[in-house]
């Protein structure tokens, strides 16, 4: 067995998912070569090598990699695809952007979204968003999988691999990158937060969502979250949405503020450790999978619950 | 400039699917399907484009069992302008469904693929970049925004941090995310009118493309169900039930 990881970075971090898609190689039973592509990354190489479980850090830098496009991270991992049995990339939009690409290049299945590993060849994997747990074997000489970083603990730090620059890809294809928009926040990231306040429809606003969930995650030093709902009315943006189709979390406390509990936002939260929620609608389906359930108007609770915390 | 949508008949996503008892997959005799959401939105972007003078053709493809002709029907009624069926009742993988789709697209020559990004049976989020890899064409996922001038395509993408935004030259591969349109309902004159559009069969063997799946499913299961929670009566009883017995704040 042979396990490459496609570290998931900027060119400065790395990526917490990375830790956990290292996870899945330690579950497989091996140490992992953990591909760094990019540009002016050689920072996040070494970020790498301090990870458990990392036999070495295998360094591509070049301005053709500097946009981090799929196309070019794809044509990257394929110059060395080959040598692997195993190739593990975060569930992340980064990772479910770039890892089809790199399968069917190889003309291999992918395995998207595991959430165990069995054995070498077999996997269980969440399918209709959660409701079922298909169990797959690949016959594929290379696996490319995609990991659910909830389902994996991220390894820790304390290792020292060797960081080994490699041949860099040179054209960098014709997508380019000419916006973006980083959402900023102070709040631990939505994916790695240990308590998340999350807020739905029955906010009622933007205005709303922010003034009662800003201060009650302030006071819980939480991440905020939202439903599908709430990002499409405008409340939140995009990348707060919690669901099938947006994050997949599970903190130790998940607070849901107005949130129905449609079975797509169920999938992305229902495996967090205590759920909490409150809801003025006493049959709202979120209470069928809350540890704790509080029936009552929001706007008094949710102040009350800040102000009492 | 011709776009083609591939569209994908899945249970429908108000439907609370049933995992069979002897393991073997979900239940889906009986159940009511649909078009898959995603693809929904694909299909409404493609009219939009060809609404804005962009595109000239809107073509809907669908692989998969014969009843798949209703899924085409559903996306010529909301306004695509021919369907083509390439039919088998091979399980059908994304890998296998990107080389049929690589081959439709060989034939038909279009100018952009709009796809849905993920599925919403098997969730795997492959069949957009599958092909736009086989086809050596450029892609950009998960798209909230889609302009097209001169040749050009400019995409915004919801990325995990916010917001992307790529420039790419057609040919190329998009796939939707939620909030990039919000499809229209068919009205009922389009619904008789769809039925008159032509759909053309095609078979894998004639596309000549090998759909044997590659990965075996040993068995689906239900997930462990939570174990039932309480109800408590005000905010003091919730927060001293988190402090003293979830001990989490």
């Amino acid at each position: 067995m042979k396990i490459l990881v496609i570290a998931e970075h900027d060119n400065q971090k790395l990526a917490p998912a990375t830790a956990h898609a290292l996870g899945a190689a330690k579950a497989l039973g091996a140490a992992a070569d953990v591909l760094v592509a990019g540009h002016g990354c050689r920072a996040v190489a070494e970020q790498a090598a301090k990870l458990e479980g990392v036999a070495r850090v295998l360094l591509a830098d070049s301005p053709a990699l500097a946009d981090l496009t799929a196309e070019a991270l794809a044509a990257q991992a394929l110059q060395i695809a080959k040598e692997y049995t195993h190739i593990l990339v975060p569930a992340t939009a980064f990772g479910k952007n770039v890892a089809p690409r790199i399968a069917a290049l190889l003309d291999v299945a992918q395995i998207s979204d595991i959430v165990k590993v069995i054995d070498a060849d077999t996997f269980v994997r969440p399918i209709y968003a959660g409701n079922a747990l298909a169990t797959v074997r690949s016959g594929d000489p290379v696996k490319v999988i995609t990991v659910r970083g909830t389902a994996f603990d991220a390894v820790g730090e304390g290792g020292n691999a060797p960081i080994e620059t490699i041949e860099a890809i040179a054209e960098s294809g014709p997508t380019k990158v000419v916006g973006r928009e980083v959402t900023k926040s102070a709040r631990p990231e939505l994916t790695n937060a240990r308590v998340i306040v999350s807020g739905g429809r029955g906010l009622g606003s933007a205005e709303k969502f922010h003034e009662l969930l800003e201060p009650l995650a302030d006071k819980l030093g939480a991440a905020i979250g939202a439903s599908r709902a709430a990002v499409d009315a405008g409340y939140a943006p995009n990348d707060y949405q919690v669901g099938q189709t947006g994050k997949i979390v599970a903190p130790e406390l998940y607070v849901a503020i107005g949130i129905s509990g449609a079975i797509q936002h169920l999938a992305g939260m229902k495996d967090s450790k205590v759920i909490v929620a409150i809801n003025k609608d006493p049959e709202a389906p979120i209470f069928q999978v809350a540890d704790y359930g509080l029936v009552a108007d929001l706007f008094q609770a949710v102040p009350e619950l800040t102000q009492k915390l | 400039m011709k776009i083609l949508v591939p569209v994908k008949r899945v249970v429908d996503y108000n439907v609370k699917i049933r995992v069979k008892p002897d393991g073997s997959g979900v239940d889906t005799a009986n159940v009511k399907m649909s078009m898959n959401p995603f693809d929904e939105i694909a299909v409404e972007e493609a009219i939009r484009l060809k609404e804005a003078g962009v595109a000239s053709e809107v073509v809907a493809v669908s692989c998969g069992v014969a009843q798949c002709q209703e899924t085409l029907r559903a996306a010529m009624a909301m306004g695509a302008d021919r369907g083509i069926l390439v039919q088998t009742d091979v399980e059908l993988q994304p890998l296998a469904v990107a080389k049929l789709l690589k081959a439709v697209v060989e034939k038909e020559q279009p100018g952009l693929v709009i796809a849905g990004k993920q599925a919403i049976d098997d969730d795997a989020n492959q069949t957009g970049q599958m092909l736009a890899a086989l086809l050596g064409w450029p892609q950009a996922t998960f798209a909230s925004k889609v302009v097209v001038t001169d040749g050009k395509l400019t995409v915004t993408r919801e990325v995990d941090g916010g917001l992307e935004t790529l420039e790419l030259p057609l040919p190329a591969v998009i796939t939707t995310d939620l909030r990039l349109n919000e499809p229209r309902f068919a009205t009922l004159p389009n619904i008789m009118k769809a039925k008159k559009k032509p759909i053309d069969t095609l078979t894998p063997e004639a596309l000549g493309v090998d759909v044997t799946p590659r990965l075996a499913t040993l068995k689906v299961e239900e997930p462990p169900k939570r174990k039932a929670g309480v109800m408590v009566g005000s905010v003091d009883e919730l927060i001293e039930k988190l402090r003293n017995e979830a001990k989490v704040i």
